[in-house]
Formats: structure tokens, sequence, C-alpha cells
């Protein structure tokens, strides 16, 4: 995948994160020095919260949390804390923390260190999945260079975390690095700040942090005049599936699904547009024009997810590439909670019957059981992604659905996967 | 209504089934074996059951936890 042309140079009073400079030269010619305050400065660090919450910044590493509550729940947890730069990306379908940390790790690095100056945290950690090798190379060269300089004041370091889809939800991480064990935890009120040991720690995705070194920088101003009022600022989305040229773009939030998916060329007529990942929400044509925002979204059953829009064109099955998703999900949860590790394969075992036309006229109803009895049973919300993309294929592709359930699938059921997964996935 | 609700930790539940067996009127179990709470306000009278479902947990699976308000 590439980069959408961006030819206009970074300017401060625009907000926008593709297109920055790579090297650390340019990037404080771009942008200054990065100007964080001494620790005991307490008013530069209310002064950057304020920001931070007037900008309306929302995590986009899924969960659209606003950021500013994140950082007031880390802060309330003490100082000497760790900041952790979440590049996992288990998401096959996603290309943009990649993007940002090989084009501009500069910018990710320093919404990190604004962070931890706020936070009073004295430690960064990057977790890159082991085999994204490039990624971390990037990162590691940039890290290099501050230190080199004398340009950053919390320590920045690369870590390698196992390549799974599970192993980037936050608790898995912070588990992880705190045991070495990359299984998400159960944690019966998700409003407890996390940490290691007994210190807090503030785990933001990579483009959020990216938007966070723009807004200490240039205040909310620039951020804000993105967007829309309601949700500010612009996101990065990777789309892909029938179109010529998939890639990450850069658009204002409350863009259309519809010219999101125009930016990479459909080949054909799109039937769906899978929105928010592979746990993320099918969107049928009655909707394309839906705005990609969290409240928009919400109002059709979606969610804005992970910055992912995969299009499905028409002579593709959308029952056979939800069924490989299913079981793609169901092979990548981490096996701990009942209802997702008996669950999610059961549900991709009906998914496939239907889409090799082979189901009777139990397994929909069946199916239909499942999904409601897996939904929300798990320590983390891997099952419930699952769930949510299978319940609406079964809207978005009902006319599909009822042909393969009489028996009939459709002659594109056979085809090749438009979806890209990280190994082949049979039906 | 005893202000109270019940939560399973799924990743300690393995799935013994005790639970719904003491407190079938809030525990069912899915095909799999493993419980499903009823989404309602736990009733007064079923309190000392609950408990004994938390006590008996083979797993320590379960809790009892105040409702948060608002």
């Amino acid at each position: 995948m590439t980069q959408s042309a961006n030819p206009a140079p970074p300017r401060a009073d625009v907000h926008h994160l593709l297109g920055h400079p790579s090297d650390l030269r340019g990037h404080v010619e771009t942008h200054g020095p990065l100007n964080v305050a001494l620790s005991r400065d307490s008013s530069w660090r209310e002064s950057l919260a304020s920001s931070l919450e007037a900008s309306g910044l929302t995590g986009r590493g899924g969960g659209g949390f606003p950021a500013a509550a994140k950082v007031a729940l880390a802060r309330s947890a003490g100082s000497g804390g760790t900041v952790i730069v979440n590049a996992m990306e288990g998401e096959p379908a996603s290309d943009k923390d990649k993007l940002l940390l090989t084009r501009a790790p500069h910018l990710v690095l320093d919404g990190a260190q604004y962070l931890a100056a706020l936070c009073r945290a004295d430690r960064i950690v990057v977790c890159v999945p082991t085999g994204r090798d490039a990624i971390a190379a990037a990162v590691t060269n940039a890290i290099g260079e501050r230190v080199a300089h004398g340009y950053a004041r919390a320590s920045e370091e690369v870590v390698r975390p196992p390549d799974r889809f599970i192993a980037g939800e936050e608790s898995a991480l912070t588990n992880w690095l705190e045991s070495g064990r990359s299984l998400p935890v159960f944690r019966a009120d998700k409003g407890t700040p996390l940490r290691l040991g007994r210190r807090p720690v503030l785990l933001h995705n990579t483009e959020t942090l990216a938007h966070v070194a723009l807004i200490a920088r240039h205040g909310p101003g620039p951020f804000r005049s993105r967007g829309m009022t309601e949700e500010p600022g612009t996101c990065l989305v990777t789309i892909s599936g029938s179109v010529a040229h998939p890639g990450v773009v850069e658009v204002d939030r409350g863009t259309p699904l519809s010219s999101i998916a125009a930016r990479a060329n459909p080949v054909e007529p799109v039937q769906g547009l899978l929105v928010g990942g592979y746990g993320g929400t099918w969107v049928g044509p009655d909707h394309f024009e839906t705005p990609y925002a969290s409240l928009s979204l919400r109002t059709i059953g979606a969610a804005a997810g992970v910055g992912v829009i995969v299009a499905l064109g028409q002579t593709c099955c959308g029952v056979a590439e939800s069924a490989r998703v299913a079981r793609y999900l169901a092979d990548q949860g981490a096996g701990q909670c009942g209802p997702c590790a008996y669950g999610l394969p059961a549900i991709a075992d009906d998914l496939a019957l239907l889409a090799r036309g082979q189901a009777n006229g139990n397994i929909l109803a069946q199916l239909q059981r499942r999904l409601r009895a897996v939904n929300g049973r798990g320590a983390c919300r891997h099952p419930d992604g699952a769930v949510s993309m299978v319940q609406s294929a079964l809207v978005v592709f009902a006319a599909d659905i009822a042909a393969h359930s009489r028996g009939e699938p459709c002659p594109y059921s056979r085809r090749p996967t438009v979806l890209a997964f990280p190994r082949p996935i049979g039906l | 209504m005893s202000g109270l609700r019940i939560t399973i930790d799924p990743v300690a539940c393995e799935a013994y089934g005790y639970c719904s067996e003491i407190l079938p009127e809030a525990i069912s179990l899915d095909e799999w074996g493993y419980p499903m709470i009823d989404d309602r306000p736990l009733p007064a009278e079923l309190v000392a059951l609950a408990k004994r479902a938390v006590r008996d947990c083979p797993r320590r699976a379960i809790t009892l936890r105040k409702t948060r308000i608002g």
C-alpha cells in the first residue's frame, strides 16, 4: 500500500499528519524544538491539559475515548510512569501506524514526550510487533538521532511484543510488558488506570500521539478547524478491497464514507463497506453517505474503529468474505474466555456452511442465537467485534444469505478473497 | 432490589456450572456450559443464594458488586 499524494508541505496553521519530514533536522525546522517544560512548571502542564481537552481529540486506536480524559486518569495515578506507544496494528487491513512511524516517527515520539511531561512519566516505550522490522528500524533510527542531539527528556525505547491480533489490546500489551504474557486481563472496572507494577501507564495509539504533538505545539485551533464541530480533527483511514489504489488517506472527521472510498478508486460498483476493521461493521449502499464520525456511525450501528474501510465490489461474495473474517477472528482469540474460545469458532463454522451453500434450515437460527449468546462475554472486546461484523453481514448481505441458505450460493463465493489476511484462510 | 449485581471473571471461569445450579433464577448456561448472567438487578431474596454461588465457585470467578448509580 502507498501513501496517497499529499504534496503540500506541513504548515503550522494547518493540521495534517501526512507529509511531515522524516528526519530530526527537517522535523525541527518545520516545528521548532520540543518545548516541554521543566517538571516543576505546573502552569505549563495545566495549559497543555486544557489544550488537549479543548481540541476534542479522541483515541484513534479503536476505542474512541477522549484523549484528555485518558490523560487525566493517568495523571491521577501519580508520577514516574510509562507512556506506551501502541504501534501493534494487529488489524490486517490497517496500515496507518506503519506509515506514520516510517514517514514521521518524530511526530509520534514528540506526542509521547508531551504526554510524558504532562503526566510526569519518565519512560516511553514504543511497541512494534516482532517481524515488522522496517518499522522498528525506522523508530530505532529516529530515537538514535534524538539521543545524539540530546533532544528528548523521557527515555525512549522500542520493544517487540508478539505479532498477534490480540497483542495490541491495551491490557494484553501492559500484561506482556509486565509478565511476558501477551493476554488480555479481566478488569471488572475498566475505569481504573492501567499500571506496570505500581507505576501508572498511559497508553495511546500511534496516530493519537501524532495529533497530540501538533496540538501541543500549535494549540487546539488548527486541529479544531478540521472535521466537525462535535468531532473535530482529521483521521487516517486505510482503504483496501475492490479498489485500484489501496492505501492510507487523511480525511476530515465527518467525511462521507463514499467520498473516502472514492479516494482509492473502486474498480466496480460497491455492495458493502467494512468500516472500522475486521471487528467492525458492514455498511450497505443505503448508508454510504454516512459521515465518518462516531455519532453518525453509531446511528447506523457502526463505529469509526481503527480507521479502516474495506470496499467489497459487486462481483464478490459478502457471505464468503465474512466467513473468512469470522474464521480469522476466531483463530486470533487469546483462548482464555470460554464464550470466545468456543463461541467464535462455532460462529465461523455456521457462516462457512452458509458460504458453501451447505447450511440446512436451522443453521441461520443457530448462528443468530450464538451471536446473541457470545456478545459482551469476554475479558476484552474481541468477541464483540466478531459478533458485530457477522451481525452486520447478515443484514447487508441479507439477499445473498437467503440464497445461500436455500443451498444456492452465489457464483462469486468461490472467488479468491479480496480481503487481506496475513495467511490464507479457507472456507 | 438488592442493589447488587453478579460479575463473572471470564478468564477464571472454567465452566464448572455450580453457579447455575445454585442460582438458576439469575444464571443460565450457554451451549458450552459457561454462565450467562441475567442483566436485571438481583432481587433481594436471591442475595443469600448469590453469596453461596460466589463461595462455592471452584475458580473464584464470581463476585457480587454494588450496582453503579447513574
